[in-house]
């Protein structure tokens, strides 16, 4: 009897180990409800920024899936079907970028952001840095100038006005009056393309908490500690949540599982230290924003958070 | 409640209602002499014997070891090597059915009459094993190690497994038979206190188990727990902490906190055993999945898988799996020649589930360490397995992995994680030697 059949000699499926059944999520399937969660606010940043929003999505996606074929015929290997992860690095790259920002110059950021941070350091699963913000740490040091320049939102209807971020304004003291802090709830300021609608972000953060996509660990942790880190330096914390890029931050890159700890405890200290760092350039450093430093500063922590909050094994109590 | 596990979709309704019905016994048996952990046991017969139902055709061969009995009369055709669910193949008597049913003479004792010994040694000649699928001799259990002491008796009626309803059916249908096979365990091991857990889709049978109880015993001696309905609540250490709070350090045994767990099939083999002198020759499984008919069937050891489906009605094809077991632990079987074992608790039939075929990458999504009963780190042990970094492996505890399956049920990149560390357990133990 031949492996594989019965006695009427009918083939049988191959024999696998235990367990025979699965639960239905999938990496793609992960990587769709992200982008789902994104939804809301790339369609508020294409109101708010116009045209030009739309653009640079559609560049940073492309220029990612480029990068993904790419390094798929340089290292010889089979091109994967597409789980989607490029589009949400895609999505999240031109999230951080200013609205007016160079198409080409997106399009260099969308190809390293996975031919160079995410498929040399082994591809996905094996990446230490978040592609998307790697990404925006290379073009910020690549074209400065560019990476600064804010559109005010809705201006692109008239006459497209450069304007400064709240946080910007902070820092700087121009003289330009802060936006209401339910203005900035809504995403009416000027800021990076996906970063101005608290709104909008939070309506995907619910999604994917609900999903269980991801945690709370991350987000409150890393929020909470940006606002009491102000708070008791005597400004306003509330600003400084709905400011910047905190919440896509806290809520959408902080949580990408390769770059963030493994574990519960590990990630509440993963957000911790985001907090920290981001309050800290915010209050003291020379940039008026911390959240993709911090988040990049912090990916290098990973290996090391995630050894010393292994949990404590079944079984390892002491003996009754 | 212990921590992580997996909740599933139970599937329980499609044989729940399904009373138990006698199979048939097959014109052949094939009776594999191991079919249990530990040493085979010794054949007693040869080609061409006449032998009775329940007589004794394979002897003990050693401390952890059980005895073989005939499941029909007829006569032995011969001693032929039988494949096993995993690969493995070991010599199974191959006996001719005559139909009679001539039962070897039948005893009846009463087991408050008997000591401790007489007990044990009863199970261990009646060849019983445990019937949860871990078929671990039962006399072996009965049996304290020196220097400890058994407390608490747990009868494990969660059968956790989706799918499978015959400790339910068992429960239900035969409570007087599974209660007073309790007792004689509790008589065994001298102990005075006893638990049932029951998981909470089986809420249902707590009146009738407690109604039963209070016929033999006062109702403070055997307690009901009713635990929640969690996979993997039917191992022995997480039923432990649920019913008890007391975690089985690790790589020791349940009795090393005072435990001492049993099927509910065991019980009753038990009971039929002493009371009756009646050896372990038939279990109740469940068919079920795809078949036509699901059933609870009682089916005679050594009765070819291919018989018991038949009866069911299934078209075997390309697109199915056959499951001896449940459908987390059960093992996947191509050959429908192989027989009903002691441990077999149900035949599940599956549809053919689309994997890929290369092992993909972890996304690290940590699903799995939220998972694992044993609060080990699949997600990490599974990349050092995968780079035959066995040393890793065992210096992250890949021994106390028990194969529950919750890790690779909730993968989203489906990594064949189990797979990983049955392999990792192998080549560690195979390095100690």
């Amino acid at each position: 009897m031949g492996k594989g059949r019965d006695k009427k000699g009918a083939k049988m499926t191959e024999i696998r180990c235990s367990p025979h059944i699965h639960s239905r999520e999938t990496t793609k399937s992960i990587m769709w409800s992200v982008i789902i969660a994104l939804l809301p606010a790339t369609f508020g940043s294409i109101y708010f920024f116009g045209p030009d929003a739309l653009k640079l999505i559609i560049v940073c996606i492309l220029s990612c899936y480029i990068g993904e074929v790419v390094s798929n015929l340089i290292f010889r290997r089979k091109l994967k079907s597409f789980d989607g992860s490029e589009v949400v690095t895609g999505l999240l790259l031109a999230f951080v970028l200013p609205p007016s920002f160079p198409l080409w110059m997106a399009g260099i950021g969308g190809f390293l952001a996975i031919f160079l941070v995410k498929e040399l350091f082994g591809g996905i699963g094996f990446n230490i840095f978040n592609p998307a913000l790697a990404a925006r740490a290379i073009l910020t040091v690549a074209y400065p100038l560019e990476m600064t320049q804010f559109t005010a939102p809705l201006s692109y209807r008239v006459d497209a006005i450069t304007t400064a971020t709240p946080l910007g304004i902070l820092k700087e003291g121009l003289g330009e009056t802060l936006p209401s802090l339910w203005q900035m709830f809504i995403g009416n300021r000027a800021g990076c393309l996906g970063e101005t609608s608290i709104l909008l972000l939070l309506i995907g953060a619910i999604f994917l908490l609900y999903r269980r996509i991801i945690t709370w660990h991350i987000p409150l942790s890393y929020i909470l500690t940006v606002a009491v880190i102000t708070a008791v330096v005597g400004q306003n914390p509330l600003f400084h949540i709905l400011a910047g890029g905190l919440v896509l931050g806290a809520f959408f890159m902080a949580t990408d599982y390769v770059t963030s700890p493994i574990t519960p405890k590990g990630k509440i200290i993963f957000g911790i230290g985001c907090g920290i760092i981001t309050s800290l350039i915010r209050l003291k450093g020379s940039y008026p924003e911390g959240v993709a430093y911090s988040i990049i500063f912090m990916n290098m922590f990973v290996p090391l958070i995630d050894k010393y909050t292994m949990p404590k094994k079944f079984g390892y109590v002491k003996k009754i | 409640m212990f921590q992580g596990g997996v909740k599933l979709v139970d599937f329980k309704e499609i044989s729940k209602g399904k009373v138990i019905e006698n199979f048939p016994a097959s014109e052949k048996v094939i009776i594999p002499l191991s079919q249990h952990t530990g040493i085979p046991s010794k054949p007693l017969v040869k080609k061409g014997d006449a032998v009775l139902k329940g007589q004794l055709i394979g002897e003990n061969a050693g401390f952890i070891s059980s005895a073989t009995h005939s499941s029909v009369s007829g006569t032995v055709i011969g001693i032929e090597n039988c494949p096993l669910p995993g690969g493995r193949t070991t010599p199974a008597v191959v006996i001719e059915n005559d139909g009679k049913d001539i039962p070897v003479e039948p005893v009846n004792r009463d087991w408050k009459n008997l000591k401790s010994e007489e007990i044990i040694s009863i199970v261990r000649d009646s060849g019983i094993v445990g019937m949860g699928g871990a078929a671990f001799p039962s006399a072996v259990k009965l049996t304290i190690p020196k220097g400890k002491k058994a407390e608490y008796v747990l009868l494990n009626g969660c059968e956790c497994e989706p799918f499978l309803t015959a400790d339910y059916r068992v429960m239900r249908e035969e409570p007087d038979r599974v209660v007073e096979g309790l007792l004689i365990i509790c008589r065994a091991l001298e102990v005075k206190k006893a638990y049932i857990g029951i998981e909470s889709n089986k809420r249902d049978l707590v009146p009738l188990l407690r109604e039963t109880i209070t016929k033999f015993v006062s109702d403070t001696t055997v307690e009901i727990k009713v635990v929640p309905e969690r996979y993997p609540q039917g191992s022995e250490k997480h039923l432990i902490k649920s019913v008890l709070n007391r975690e089985v350090p690790s790589g020791g045994l349940p009795v090393d906190v005072g435990c001492v767990v049993f099927n509910v099939q065991t019980a009753l083999a038990i009971r039929d055993a002493v009371c009756e002198g009646k050896p372990l020759i038939e279990r109740v499984l469940t068919v079920t999945g795809l078949v036509r008919s699901p059933k609870n069937l009682r089916v005679r050891i050594g009765t070819p898988v291919s018989k018991v489906i038949e009866y069911c009605g299934i078209e075997i094809t390309e697109k199915i799996k056959v499951i001896l077991g449940g459908p987390m632990m059960g093992i996947q079987i191509n050959n429908l020649d192989i027989p009903v074992l002691k441990g077999t608790s149900g035949i599940l039939i599956l549809p053919e589930e689309i994997l890929p075929e290369e092992i993909q990458p972890c996304i690290r999504c940590g699903k799995c360490i939220e998972a694992c009963p044993m609060l080990l780190v699949p997600a990490e042990l599974g990349r050092y397995a995968e780079n035959k970094r066995w040393d890793r492996c065992a210096e992250f505890n890949v021994a106390d992995c028990i194969e529950c399956g919750c890790c690779t049920y909730i993968c989203p990149a489906k990594r064949p994680l189990v797979d990983l560390f049955k392999w990792a357990k192998a080549e560690i133990r195979k390095a100690q030697k």
